[in-house]
This record gives structure tokens, C-alpha cells and sequence, in this order.
């Protein structure tokens, strides 16, 4: 949502990208082969996200590391504190559950929860790193820009790297 | 008082002798990132932070508890110094929980103020995420552990200044935590004057006020300063 922020500058990134895939922005649901430049966001938290990630990388020459989640594994993570998924869940399904508390468990259809939740670049090798709770629109725009050109942004100083 | 002249970065440096090459150092404008240090109480070399180079040392040396001694040849910023800085910051991220983006000292906070200063924009160390607890028992403060990276600040500002000793720390290696009173809660401790230097002192969120909500939190460290001097030059107006 804080890509959308950039707002007209949009416009400038449509004249040079195409958007191939994407949760909010393209009804494509499979990821495509040979893509330039992914920005990941969200951490690694049950078997979809990882089976997405390790798609995305083999499948993607840039793969950027976008917003805290996905950098520091932050809010989601705070589950990892408690141990494993299992607190979670009871909590969630049985102990808040109403009339048929029950533990979801539909293998290929409803993802499982990993254990623990995980920055992905413990998982994958990342190109770039846009931290920021979220990244502000500014802060993505000075990222991007200079990829567009073919060059590497400089991620320094508060504006480009405090987290939070 | 006798006079040290040494080398900082290859400046000529005069210092006062007993003072730190960290004090030495500031003196001469030169900034050394720095957490367990806090001006008006004594230094412990905790963090770390503040390690720095001198011609003939085989080791790296805290400048906060360095002397400063004649001839001294000192470097305080090398690529590799500038390295084992990101990495003890990144370390600090890893072993604790910190999560910025509900913390009641995001913005206000100086270990985020580092991490911005060594240039970390992700931490290559995998994350601990220890339990640790937090206490609210206190009527006006609270505790939360799982952002302490235990610099002992608020054991030094509650002992020296305020001269309570309500904080300690407790434990070894990763099961060390400060602790207030004998490991009681702390609104159990009857030393405690509810002074609020501790919350004035601690670079994170850890201590905070009751009632602030994320991003809150904004320190008065000249408050401590201010008490300092006034203390070692008899003024009590401000
Ligand atoms: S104490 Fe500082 S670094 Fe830790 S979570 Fe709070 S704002 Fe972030
Ligand atoms: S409020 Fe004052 S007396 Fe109480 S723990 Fe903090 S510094 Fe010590
Ligand atoms: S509570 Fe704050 S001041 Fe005390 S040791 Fe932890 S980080 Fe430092
Ligand atoms: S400031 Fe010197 S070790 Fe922390």
C-alpha cells in the first residue's frame, strides 16, 4: 500500500516497468519467470510464503528486501517469543473459539504455520534493503530511481534506513 | 592539573591527564558512536560501541575507559573498526526483541540512532527472539525487558545521581537482566523515590512512563546533566 503512496510518480515507473505480479496491483496469480526486480514484503510466516519466496528468487535477477516485516521479521515475530505456532493457534481456534473451536488443518489448502516467523533474507539471498514500518514513499522513490537507471541506491542516513 | 598531548586520527590532541581518550576525543570534535556511555556518571565499557585503535595495542580498546597517557597514537575509524561496529549493533538487534514499529521510543531512540550511524539497514546475525518480561508494577513506570540491551545506565543514574540503588543486574550471559531490588516488581521497592532519572537515562524504550504510546517516549538527558553540574558547582537554580 505504501507503493501506492508514490502516487504520480507511478506513472514515471510505468514508462519503464511493467508490473508482472503482484498481490494488489495484478490479478496474475502465478509468479512469472525472468522478472527484473521484486520487492518483498512481509515476513516468512507458514509454508506458502516460503514456497512464494523460494519461487521468487530463483525466478527474479533483483530481489529487494521491502519493509520491516520482511527485514527484521518484526511484528509477525512476536510470536516466535512464545515458541513455537502452537500458543498461537490454541489461542486463536480453541481457546477464543466459539461454538466448533477446532484447529484449522486442510493440507493444500490452508497453508501451515512455520514455527517460527523469519526475515527472508535468513532464507534467501536479498540484493536490497528498504527497511521502514512502513517504507515511506519518499524513502522507496530514492530506492527505485536509481535502479530504473541501472544503478545502486544509496541506503544511509534516517531517511532511507531507521526502521520503525 | 598536567596535560597529555597524544594523537587522535593524526591530530595533535592536548587532554587533561586521568580524562578518557573518548572525552579527549570529543574534545577535539572527533565523534565516536557510543550507548553505555552517559554523561555525569561513571563508565563501565559495556557496549562496546566506542572501541577504537592504539599504535603498539594488539587489542581494540573502549575509549570510555581508556586513559588517556603521553604519545598515544590513536584511530578511532578504520574500515574494519567501522565493521565491528555494525556487527555489535546488528548483534544488540538479534539478541533482544525490538520491534521499532511499536515501541514507545521509535524516533526517540538512540540504539536506532546508531544503527542509522553504522549504516545498518538489515542485521546478518539470526534472531534469538528471547522470552523476557515486562513489569508495570511501578505507578508510574515500567520495564520491559525485551528491549534492554543492558548498559546499565539505570543502575549507574539511580546509584550515582539519584542515590537510590534500586537497579541491578542480575544473571549471567543470556539469561542476564537488570533487576530492581532484590528481583522484585518494581512498585515493591520502597527505595525507589519515583525520581524518573532511570526513564531519563535509558537509550532505549525500555524504561518508559506509563500511558506513552509508540513513539512517545522523548528523553530529558539534559535533566541529568543539568543535576550533575549543579551538584559539583553548588548551583540549584536552572
Ligand atoms: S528500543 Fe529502540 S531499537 Fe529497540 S524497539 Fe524500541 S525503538 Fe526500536
Ligand atoms: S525512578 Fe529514580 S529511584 Fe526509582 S529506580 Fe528510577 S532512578 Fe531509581
Ligand atoms: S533498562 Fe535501559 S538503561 Fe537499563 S540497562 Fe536496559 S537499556 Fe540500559
Ligand atoms: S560507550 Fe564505551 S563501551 Fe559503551
Amino acid at each position: 500500500m505504501s507503493f501506492l503512496d508514490l502516487d504520480e510518480w507511478l506513472f514515471e515507473v510505468a514508462k519503464f516497468a511493467d508490473i508482472v505480479y503482484s498481490p494488489v496491483a495484478s490479478d496474475i496469480k502465478d509468479y512469472p519467470e525472468d522478472v527484473d526486480v521484486c520487492l518483498v514484503e512481509g515476513a516468512v510466516a507458514n509454508e506458502e510464503n516460503l514456497e512464494l519466496l523460494y519461487k521468487v528468487r530463483q525466478r527474479t535477477k533483483f530481489v529487494i528486501s521491502f519493509g520491516d516485516c520482511a527485514v527484521t521479521a518484526n511484528v509477525p515475530a512476536m510470536r516466535n517469543m512464545l515458541g513455537s505456532s502452537e500458543p498461537v493457534l490454541k489461542r486463536c481456534y480453541l481457546e477464543l473459539g466459539d461454538k466448533t473451536a477446532q484447529l484449522p488443518h486442510e493440507p493444500g489448502i490452508v497453508p501451515e504455520l512455520l514455527d517460527r516467523v523469519r526475515p527472508i533474507h535468513e532464507l534467501v539471498e536479498i540484493d536490497l534493503f528498504i527497511p521502514g514500518c512502513p517504507p515511506s514513499a519518499p524513502r522507496i522513490q530514492a530506492a527505485i530511481e536509481p535502479l530504473l537507471k541501472g544503478e545502486q541506491p544509496v541506503m544511509e542516513g534516517r531517511s532511507m534506513i531507521k526502521f520503525g | 592539573m598536567s596535560v597529555v598531548t597524544l594523537k587522535i586520527n593524526d591530530i595533535d590532541v592536548a587532554a587533561e591527564a586521568g580524562k578518557t581518550v573518548l572525552d579527549a576525543a570529543r574534545e577535539a570534535g572527533i565523534r565516536i558512536p557510543t550507548l553505555c556511555h552517559l554523561d555525569g556518571v561513571s563508565d563501565v565499557g559495556a557496549c562496546r560501541l566506542c572501541l577504537i585503535e592504539i599504535k603498539g595495542i594488539p587489542k581494540l580498546l573502549p575509549a570510555c575507559v581508556t586513559e588517556v597517557a603521553e604519545g598515544m597514537d590513536v584511530t578511532t575509524h578504520t574500515p574494519q573498526l567501522d565493521e565491528y561496529r555494525r556487527m555489535t549493533v546488528e548483534m544488540l538487534f538479534s539478541e533482544g526483541n525490538h520491534v521499532c514499529a511499536v515501541c514507545v521510543a521509535n524516533e526517540n531512540c538512540e540504539l536506532q540512532d546508531v544503527a542509522i550511524e553504522v549504516g545498518m539497514d538489515h542485521s546478518r546475525f539470526t534472531y534469538r527472539f528471547p522470552e523476557r518480561g515486562v513489569d508495570i508494577s511501578h505507578p508510574q513506570f515500567g520495564i520491559d525487558h525485551n528491549r534492554c540491551i543492558l548498559c546499565t545506565r539505570c543502575v549507574r543514574v539511580c546509584d550515582e545521581i539519584e542515590g537510590a540503588h534500586v537497579w541491578d543486574v542480575a544473571g549471567r550471559g543470556a539469561a542476564a537482566k537488570v533487576i530492581t531490588g532484590l528481583n522484585q516488581p518494581w512498585g515493591d521497592v520502597d527505595a525507589c523515590t519515583a525520581c524518573g532519572k532511570c526513564v531519563d537515562a535509558c537509550p532505549t524504550g525500555s524504561i518508559f512512563r506509563k500511558g506513552s504510546t509508540a513513539s512517545e517516549l522523548d528523553r530529558d538527558r539534559g535533566k541529568l546533566e543539568f543535576l550533575v553540574k549543579a551538584r559539583e558547582e553548588n548551583q540549584w537554580t536552572r
